[in-house]
């Protein structure tokens, strides 16, 4: 009785999940993504594993990616906004922690599968919570909040209370002019890897993937992998991507920090805009009684670098999805900071 | 029927070790299956919220408290999300009849909402107010057709109820108390403010325009019928903000805004600067801003009734020094920086008549120009070039 109240509830709440095989599922292993054991996440047919070259910060959390199209049915390249998914898509990010960061051998609790599905109107996405069991995971539309600890790279013990956003905050981020959207299925995101590894390719290869003839890897758009920083990325450009994966989806004329005029998106090239001796508008408290966004040369008169370092819910930037301060990504940026020319 | 199925939905999670409390994860699972035309209850009691209240992306919803001060929503002990409620990409939202408080951020964000009503809503920071507190109470921000009516906004350390990049706005029979500016509207156009009561504020009521916004000019501002009392709190927002630079003791500030019209309001016993109009240069901030035009324009202060008696203005702002420098006990109610755009003037000299600033029958209104761009030297309180309405 209850599934079927449940099932009537969320075919009327989200009326764009029909027909049934599209619908959205009570649990995660319904949709039969994954074969075998779920929680070791290993793709069914037609599911494949992605990478990312700069990913989000999320309290350290690992993210497993897959992406899954329908039978036959191809993603389109697009140079700078999001590759166009079939209706039927469902981009799967998995996040979890190691009980141990330096032993992952020892194996992982899988916190939350985020879904972000496409149908013929657009993208939606639904969150799913695993229980301790690691057998499945339960939608939650509301999110959820409980206690998570690990051990990590340096051997400390981390307890925070986990955060899994709610629909509405999905879109805190995945928005583009209001409308919801995909962050990570761009080109500066996903080409990566070398020679027959090389991510798009491999797809191209499998029938997964129209690429255009002309496509070149060294010359599509890349973001530096901030997390190797001897892999020949400037310090600019790793910083750049730091920001674009971290503040910029928020933060560019259509996202939903616009109104702030700060735009940290790898496209801008205004200084002002990118916060240069740019005062703030409706920081607040967020200011940390700094007078602009960036300060040339002077990290600790950087408002950028008080949020990054903050941990207030008030005051912390990115605003979602961060309770921990990110070491290396506040000394990434402090440094371009310090290195930036003071006029 | 469909609450019931509601309470199924939020009570059928048993299993699960979350953390939320049912009934914030009631509020917050309503507000995401809303459909259009539903009004959604909040039931009467303190309500205690660790995470953002959100609702996107829907039309025609009312959510409605017992009453304010009966449903009490604090969110002293958040945890996630900067806002308390906060209403994105969405048309016809009418909130009313609750009192919020104590977010980290601020407490009410309404983004790229179209048709948009906040009425008897008790929006505040409880405590001293303390720069600790968030930037605003009321936020609605590019936004269209909105109507803020008999709201009561406490202790914000920016803006009381703060209209931003907004369009066709409505402010009436509110009350802005203890916040470091009690009404702003800023890169606004089309803002009707009137009958309101702000007091006890850094700043009664503020009208800028400020640079490297998306939504570039504001104005076509009216303010009447206003009583803009004892704005002589000390300034508590945080160093960086705009309205950090406002001397206590404002009672209404323009600043870099075309067509603002000030009239029929009391402004009495603001001590520093009972009305201002200034341009952005008076802030020391940079300009980079290519399109941004720094100067107020067509500006009528008239009908309004002055009073300050012999108070001090506020040493503790440079600008209100220099007030008590220049005039002592006895600066003039209505202040003009004096710093002028060279493109609105005629070749005579003159002002040309769509750029004017006009001062026009303000019962015991004195008024001086600043004379700002000449340091200060030379303040003239001859309101002859300002004779026009």
């Amino acid at each position: 009785m209850l599934r079927f109240v449940l099932w009537a509830l969320l075919s009327t709440g989200f009326g764009f999940f029909t027909p049934q095989p599209d619908a959205p599922k009570w649990q995660l292993s319904e949709y039969g993504f994954f074969t075998g054991n779920l929680a070791d996440l290993s793709p069914a047919d037609g599911v494949f594993p992605y990478d990312v070259n700069a990913p989000l910060f999320s309290d350290y959390a690992e993210k497993a990616r897959f992406i899954y199209l329908p039978a036959g049915e191809k993603m389109t390249y697009r140079e700078q906004e999001t590759f166009d998914l079939p209706a039927g898509s469902v981009i799967i990010k998995n996040f979890f922690y190691y009980h141990d960061a330096a032993r992952p051998e020892q194996g992982r609790r899988i916190l939350e599968t985020r879904l972000l599905l496409r149908d013929a109107k657009g993208w939606k996405a639904l969150e799913y919570i695993w229980n301790a069991e690691q057998t499945d995971a339960v939608l939650e539309v509301a999110g959820a909040a409980f206690p998570v600890s690990w051990t990590d790279a340096k051997g400390k013990t981390q307890k925070i209370d986990y955060i899994a956003p709610n629909v509405n905050q999905c879109k805190g981020c995945h928005a583009y002019d209001g409308q919801f959207v995909p962050i990570g299925v761009t080109a500066r995101q996903l080409n990566r890897g070398a020679g027959n590894e090389h991510q798009l390719l491999q797809w191209q290869k499998a029938g997964r993937l129209n690429l255009p003839e002309e496509f070149d890897p060294a010359t599509a758009p890349r973001l530096a992998d901030y997390r190797r920083p001897h892999d020949g990325a400037t310090p600019d450009q790793q910083a750049r991507a730091y920001l674009d994966a971290n503040c910029g989806h928020c933060h560019n004329a259509h996202g939903p920090a616009g109104t702030s005029g700060m735009f940290l998106d790898i496209s801008e090239q205004n200084p002002e805009r990118l916060g240069v001796n740019k005062t703030p508008v409706a920081a607040g408290r967020g200011s940390g009684s700094r007078k602009f966004g960036i300060v040339p040369g002077k990290p600790n008169e950087s408002i950028l670098l008080f949020r990054m370092e903050n941990d207030d819910p008030g005051i912390r930037m990115p605003e979602l999805g961060r309770q921990l301060k990110h070491d290396e990504g506040v000394e990434l940026i402090k440094n371009w900071i310090k290195e930036m020319e003071q006029k | 029927m469909l609450k019931q199925l509601l309470l199924l939905f939020t009570f059928s999670f048993p299993a699960l070790a979350v953390a939320q409390p049912d009934l914030e994860k009631q509020l917050q699972t309503q507000l995401i299956l809303a459909e259009d035309g539903d009004v959604i209850e909040w039931p009467a009691g303190k309500i205690t919220l660790s995470n953002t209240l959100s609702l996107d992306a829907k039309s025609n919803i009312t959510i409605k408290g017992a009453g304010q001060e009966k449903t009490i929503l604090s969110f002293k002990n958040q945890k996630q999300g900067a806002e308390g409620l906060k209403v994105t990409n969405a048309q016809n939202i009418v909130l009313q009849d609750f009192t919020i408080e104590d977010s980290k951020g601020d407490l009410i964000k309404t983004q790229q909402v179209t048709g948009l009503v906040f009425r008897n809503i008790t929006a505040r920071w409880t405590g001293k107010p303390s720069k600790n507190n968030g930037s605003y109470a009321l936020y609605p921000v590019q936004c269209q057709q909105v109507r803020i009516e008999n709201c009561t906004a406490i202790g914000a350390s920016d803006a009381g109820i703060y209209v931003g990049q907004s369009d066709s706005v409505w402010v009436s029979g509110c009350r802005a108390e203890y916040n470091v500016a009690g009404i702003e509207i800023e890169n606004t156009t089309n803002a009707w403010v009137y009958d309101n009561v702000s007091t006890n504020n850094t700043g009664g009521i503020l009208i800028f325009d400020l640079p490297d916004l998306p939504k570039k000019r504001g104005g076509h501002v009216h303010i009447r019928n206003n009583r803009v009392l004892r704005n002589n709190y000390k300034n508590f927002a945080p160093k960086g903000n705009i309205v950090g630079k406002v001397p206590p003791g404002t009672g209404v500030m323009i600043l870099a805004t075309h067509d603002v019209n000030v009239y029929n309001n009391q402004i009495l016993d603001n001590k520093t600067a009972s009305t201002a109009i200034v341009s952005y240069y008076i802030t020391e901030n940079p300009i980079k801003d290519k399109d941004y035009i720094p100067y107020p324009s067509a500006i009528s202060i008239r009908d309004n009734t002055y009073s300050t008696g012999k108070r001090m203005p506020t040493w503790k702002n440079k600008l209100g020094f220099l007030f008590w420098l220049k005039f002592g006990r006895n600066v003039p109610h209505i202040l003009y920086d004096g710093i002028q755009n060279p493109e609105y003037l005629a070749a005579d000299g003159t002002v040309k008549p769509e750029h004017r600033i006009c001062v026009h029958n303000n019962p015991n209104g004195t008024f001086a120009n600043l004379k700002a761009d000449k340091k200060f030297k030379g303040i003239s309180r001859d309101l002859k070039p300002y004779t026009c309405h």
